[in-house]
This record gives structure tokens, sequence and C-alpha cells, in this order.
């Protein structure tokens, strides 16, 4: 077999464990098991980054796979940890407004990716275009899952969740932005966190829990 | 050089305000540093009008017509809010509804957040363009979530998660004008998001791909810009947050922006050689319009009010950018620099009126001029101007815009005319037995910061009636440049 088919495949493999990974986020009640689906995210991404950047050969490439490891794999997952530890929320479980209906939106979503993608795919040269698809079906997917979510740290791993979708776009359809940008992208991306790690705090305070459903006092009357 | 100044002065600021915050001239120190950061961006106006438009540190950062007077403005409101917010931060202080270690935070966050804008509208990188643009709402996030009661939270919430998603769909956006780049300007270097470099090739970025870019920058720049169907967290924030916020959210944030939305159209214009971006942006600015004015009625908190009067604004300077054409974008860059002005003096007023009254809900808001003629007439004239009576420079603009739109689209002038006339009957309803009446609130114990008002609604009074000959030299430039 041609090693770069090879590549190919097993990039492909690793999208669609993404794609996999983004469904199971959708149905997931317990906020522990979605922080671990988070973790297992940034690590699949970790893998594909690396294989483009062995593939290509770019060195930028490899900064941008370290630094995903370091971020989306070990710090991000590893402080989120500890917050629900200490929130004393890690068991928490959602009552999810009927999964297969939202499963099945997800799929109309994935298709909707996919004919998005049509042209974009086209028009990339890099080995791992056919992805793109894939990686507009994780944003979307995260989108749906903030938006049926009505818990705090639930709808910060499905931003997060998105930024990884966002993160798995710009390299198979570019291998990539310029590094400074990604730096600066993780720098938002870091300090946002912890904002909203902050934001946990100072809501369970005046609200007593983390269920944003009773963040109801700013409606149009 | 002197951008680099412009850049660093207020995150050094913020440093210098992190490291010494609870000192008891922290204000003054922020007034400063907001006065410096006001005299950098003199001297680079002064260099740009001298040297003509300027493209510096590997082409990264640059200053042309369209974004100098931006610059200025940022600069001015900026300063003048922080002279405002002096006075109006230690009555808030002493009523208690925040400490020293809030303060702090208030005033070092204030000037990231103008660091921040500075570095949206000068750099010349669509990528960096998009990371400033985060950290404006990052720092914004925290300022709305200030005096941390249960609506502010709920506000800051609304806005960090609109705004995130929002700004995520920039992201993509700006991933996909990336990709179109690289195949004409290589992948080598930092040269694929210059902005200017991409101007010049815009004619050959593959159409496609920057269509569905622009789709996704408009709805994520868009969030930011306020625009109908997107602007939920506008009103929120803009009522939960200190006034100060509100005023540079309103009056700069805002701007900044559609600043980002207006670049990108004029790349993918120029790419796709046809009329679509235009039209989308003249449908999310007369919705915002029409909708914005509308929703005037049923506030009862002047903060809101205001708030949706930014987004009827905003949209009707997205419609004048969407007619396009050297008259309507002639206008619409005129409209963001009266707006801004006259909505950041309306706030400014506003904020003491509610202190005054102890509450932000109208009803409760009576006789403002006996009480403090200046607040009082300061509001009444901020109002009238935003409404767009003449000789004000809001009524300038809206002339021009709503002329054009007859000229072009004429199937528009109801829209605008219904969005003019509600808002005017609303606010003025509103606003009018705030004002007069009597009272019996006592004065405030500091008494206000209110010259900013006055040269504020001084400076919109002029543009109503002459607009100088630089000023009207970098309108008509950027008008040329942004085409349609």
């Amino acid at each position: 077999m041609h090693p770069s088919y090879m590549v190919t495949e097993v990039l492909n493999l690793l999208a669609a464990s993404l794609l996999l990974i983004s469904f199971a986020m959708l149905s997931r009640r317990r906020t522990q098991r979605l922080i671990t689906l988070f973790a297992w995210q940034g690590l699949v991404l970790f893998a594909s980054t690396l294989l483009v950047a062995y593939s290509s050969g770019l060195r930028e490439l490899y900064y941008s796979a370290a630094l995903t490891l370091l971020l989306k794999v070990i710090a991000l997952p590893w402080i989120l940890q500890r917050l629900i530890h200490r929130l004393g929320v890690q068991w928490d479980s959602e009552t999810l407004v009927n999964i297969p209906t939202t499963m099945l939106v997800g799929l109309g979503l994935v298709i909707f990716a996919f004919g998005l993608a049509q042209p974009i795919s086209r028009m990339a040269t890099t080995i791992t275009r056919n992805t793109i698809g894939i990686a507009l079906a994780v944003i979307f997917l995260a989108f749906l899952m903030m938006i049926t979510r009505r818990k705090a740290v639930t709808q910060v791993i499905g931003f997060l969740a998105m930024e990884n979708g966002l993160f798995f776009a710009a390299t198979s359809a570019t291998y990539g932005m310029p590094m400074v940008i990604e730096l600066g992208i993780a720098l938002d991306l870091l300090i946002g966190f912890f904002i909203l790690g902050i934001f946990f705090f100072q809501i369970r305070e005046q609200f007593d829990s983390l269920d944003l459903s009773n963040m109801e006092a700013l409606k149009e009357d | 050089m002197v951008i680099l100044i412009v850049l660093g002065l207020p995150l050094l600021g913020a440093l210098l305000l992190a490291l010494f915050g609870p000192h008891r001239y922290a204000a003054e120190l922020n007034i400063g540093i907001s006065f410096a950061s006001l005299i950098a961006v003199v001297f680079l106006v002064l260099r740009v009008l001298r040297h003509g438009p300027m493209l510096v540190l590997h082409d990264q950062f640059f200053v042309d017509s369209f974004n100098v007077f931006l610059v200025a403005l940022t600069a001015f409101v900026g300063f003048t809010t922080a002279l405002f917010s002096r006075p109006y931060m230690r009555i808030e202080e002493q009523r208690g509804h925040l400490n020293a270690a809030r303060l702090r935070l208030y005033h070092s966050m204030y000037q990231v957040f103008m660091a921040a804008m500075f570095l949206a509208l000068l750099t010349n990188n669509m990528g960096l363009l998009w990371v400033a643009m985060e950290a404006a709402t990052l720092s914004t996030v925290l300022l709305v979530s200030l005096y941390r009661t249960r609506a502010s939270l709920e506000a800051a919430w609304k806005y960090f998660i609109l705004c995130g998603v929002g700004i995520a769909q920039a992201l993509f956006g700006t991933i996909l004008l990336y990709l179109a780049a690289e195949h004409v300007l290589g992948h080598e270097g930092m040269t694929a998001l210059l902005w200017t470099h991409l101007n010049a090739v815009k004619g050959q970025l593959e159409p496609r791909v920057l269509g569905l870019a622009f789709v996704f920058l408009l709805v994520g720049y868009g969030t930011k810009v306020g625009l109908v169907p997107l602007h939920n967290w506008l009103p929120d924030a803009h009522a939960e947050g200190p006034t100060p916020v509100s005023a540079v959210l309103s009056g700069l944030l805002l701007n900044v922006a559609l600043y980002a939305v207006i670049r990108c159209k004029i790349l993918v214009e120029g790419s796709i050689g046809s009329y679509l971006p235009g039209r989308m942006l003249m449908g999310f600015g007369l919705l915002s319009a029409v909708l914005g004015a509308f929703f005037l009625w049923r506030q009862r908190d002047i903060k809101r009010l205001f708030g949706y009067s930014s987004i009827e604004h905003m949209g009707i300077i997205t419609f004048a950018f969407g007619l396009g054409g050297p008259i309507a974008n002639f206008a619409a860059l005129l409209h963001m620099t009266v707006h801004s002005l006259t909505k950041s003096s309306i706030f400014f007023t506003a904020g003491h009126a509610s202190q005054t009254a102890d509450t932000q809900q109208m009803d409760g808001i009576r006789g403002l001029v006996s009480i403090s003629p200046t607040v009082g007439w300061g509001l009444m004239l901020g109002s009238l101007a935003i409404l767009g009576m003449p000789p004000f420079g809001v009524f300038a603009s809206e002339f021009l815009i709503l002329t054009t739109a007859m000229r072009e689209h004429p199937w528009t002038t109801p829209f605008l005319l219904i969005a003019l006339g509600v808002a005017f009957a609303a606010i003025f309803r509103k606003v009018q037995p705030m004002v007069f009446g009597e009272s019996d609130a006592p004065p405030l114990p500091h008494s206000p910061a209110l010259v900013p008002v006055f040269i504020h609604l001084a400076i919109v009074l002029m543009l109503g009636v002459y607009i100088p000959f630089v000023l009207a030299e970098w309108y008509r430039a950027a008008a040329l440049l942004i085409g349609g």
C-alpha cells in the first residue's frame, strides 16, 4: 500500500472518530463523562494534527500539535475536573429533552455540513480536504449541544468542543493558520476559559446553582 | 513607531492600574493614560496628514483613510469616558455598589479594552483582527459583570456565550478567507491574511469560498454589531454594566465590529463581483433599524432604551454601507462618527440621571432639569441629536442616507421612515417627562463631569453644519475604498 494512502486512511478514521465523539457528547448526561469525552476529542485532534504534520513536513504544524496536546488534552480537562470537584457538580446529571430527536437533528446538521463543505473541499489542496465536512459537522454539533443544555458547565464544554471543530477545520483546509494567529487564538481561549471558571463561582453564589434556567430575569416583557 | 506607542500605552496602563489599583488616584491615572493615548493618536494622525497612508512593521499594521478617523474617535471617546467615569464610579463606590478591588479590575480592564480596540483597528492582519475582537469581548465581559448582581451576571453570561459563538463563526470565516488567499498569495510567511495584500488580489480569490466566508464573517462580527436577530446580548449588557462601559460599548465597540464587517465586505465584493454582500448588509440593516425602533416602545429601563436605540442606528449605518456608492458610504461613515459621539454623551447623562433618582427605571426618574440643569439639558439635547433633529450631524447623515435610498431602492424608503418616526415618538415621549417636571431627589454627592457631554454635542452640532476639509477628505477616500 502507498504510504500517503495509508496516512489518508488513518486521517479519515480519526476524523470519523471525532464525529462519533461529538455525537456521544450530545447524548451524555453526566458532566464528568462529558469532560472525559472532551479530553478524548483533544487527543484525536492531537493525533491527526501530528499525522498531518508528519506527512506534510511543515514544522509549524508540529508546534500546533504540541499546543493542542498541552492545552486541550492536559490543561483544560484538568482544570475542568478540578473546577467541578470544587463546585461539587461532577455527578450532576441533566434531564435532556428527547435524545432521539436531538440525534436526528444532529444527523441533519451533518448532512448540511457536508453539503456546505463541498466547494471548500474542491478548492483545498491538503491531503485532509475530505474531512472539512466533518470539521464543520463537529462545529455544528457543538453548537447544538450548547443550545440544548441548561447547565453552565456543559455549555462551556460545548463552547470548547466548537473551538476543537474550528481548529480541525483550519488544519484540514489549510494546514493551519499562521503560528502567531494560532497562538493568539489559544491565548484568547485560555483567558476566556478562566473568566468562565470565575463566573461559575459567582453564578453559584448568586443563584445557588449552576442551572441556567434560573437566569430568566432579563427577558423582554 | 507611533503605532506601537498607541498600542502599547493602554497595555502599560492596564498593567500599572492592576499593580497600583486600589490607589486613591487610580481614576486620575486612568484619565492620564487615556489622555496620553489620545496625544499619541494625534501624532499618528498628524503623520498620516503629512505623509499619507502608512503601512509599517512588515506590513502588519496600517493606517488608511478608513481607519484613521475611527482610531481618532476611539481615543477621543476613550478619554472623555475616562473623565466621566471618575466622579461616576466614585459615587457608585460611595453607595456601596463597588469596592476597591472591583474598581481596580474596572480600571485595568478599561485599558485592556482600549488596547484591544486599537489593535483591531490598526492591524492589517485579518487573523489578528479576530484575536483583537475576541480580546475586546473578554475584557468587556468582566466589565459587564462588575456589579456581581444576579442581573449583571446573567447579562454577562449571555454576552459571553452569544458573542463567543458569534465570534467562532467569524473565525471559521477567517479560515475560509485564508484558504482562498493561500492559493493566490502562498502559505509561506504571514502575508496571506494581510488585508492590503488581499485587497490587491481580490479579483483572483475564489468567489464561492469567499461568498461562504462572508456569510460566516457577517454573522460572526454582526453579532457584535448587534444586528437583529443576533442582538439579544446588547440591551442586557448595556443595561447591567456600569454606565461608562455602556458608553464605550455603544460608542466604540459596535463601530469597531462594523469596521471589521466592512473590511471583509470590500474583499468579498471584489472577489465575487456581485452586489450580494451589499444586499445582505441592506437586509440585516433594515431589519435592525425597524425592529430596533419598535422595541424602543416597550422599554422601561433608561439604559436598555438607549441600547435598543444603538441597535436601530447600527442598522441604519449597516444599511447605508449596503447601499454602497460614494454618497451612502460617506453618510454611513459620518453617521458612525456622530452616533458614537452622541450616544456616549447620552449614556453619560443617563448614568447620572439614574444615580440621581437611584433607579434605572424611567418611571422613577423625574424633573432632572430642576435638580441638575446640566444633566437634564444634556439628556434632552443628546436625545434630540440622536433623533436626527437638524442642525445636529445625525440629521445630515440620515438625510443623505434617506435620499440615496429613495433614488436607488425606493421600496426601502417607507421602512426607513417608519423606523425613524417610531424611534422619534418612542424616545421623545419617554425622555420629556424625565427631563421636565418636579422632583425632590437630592443632588449628587460629587458634581458630575459633564463637560464631555457638551463637547461631544458641540462636535456633533458642528458636523451637522460644517465638516472640516480633512475629515471630509478621509470620508471621501474611505467611501471610494469601500465602493459597492
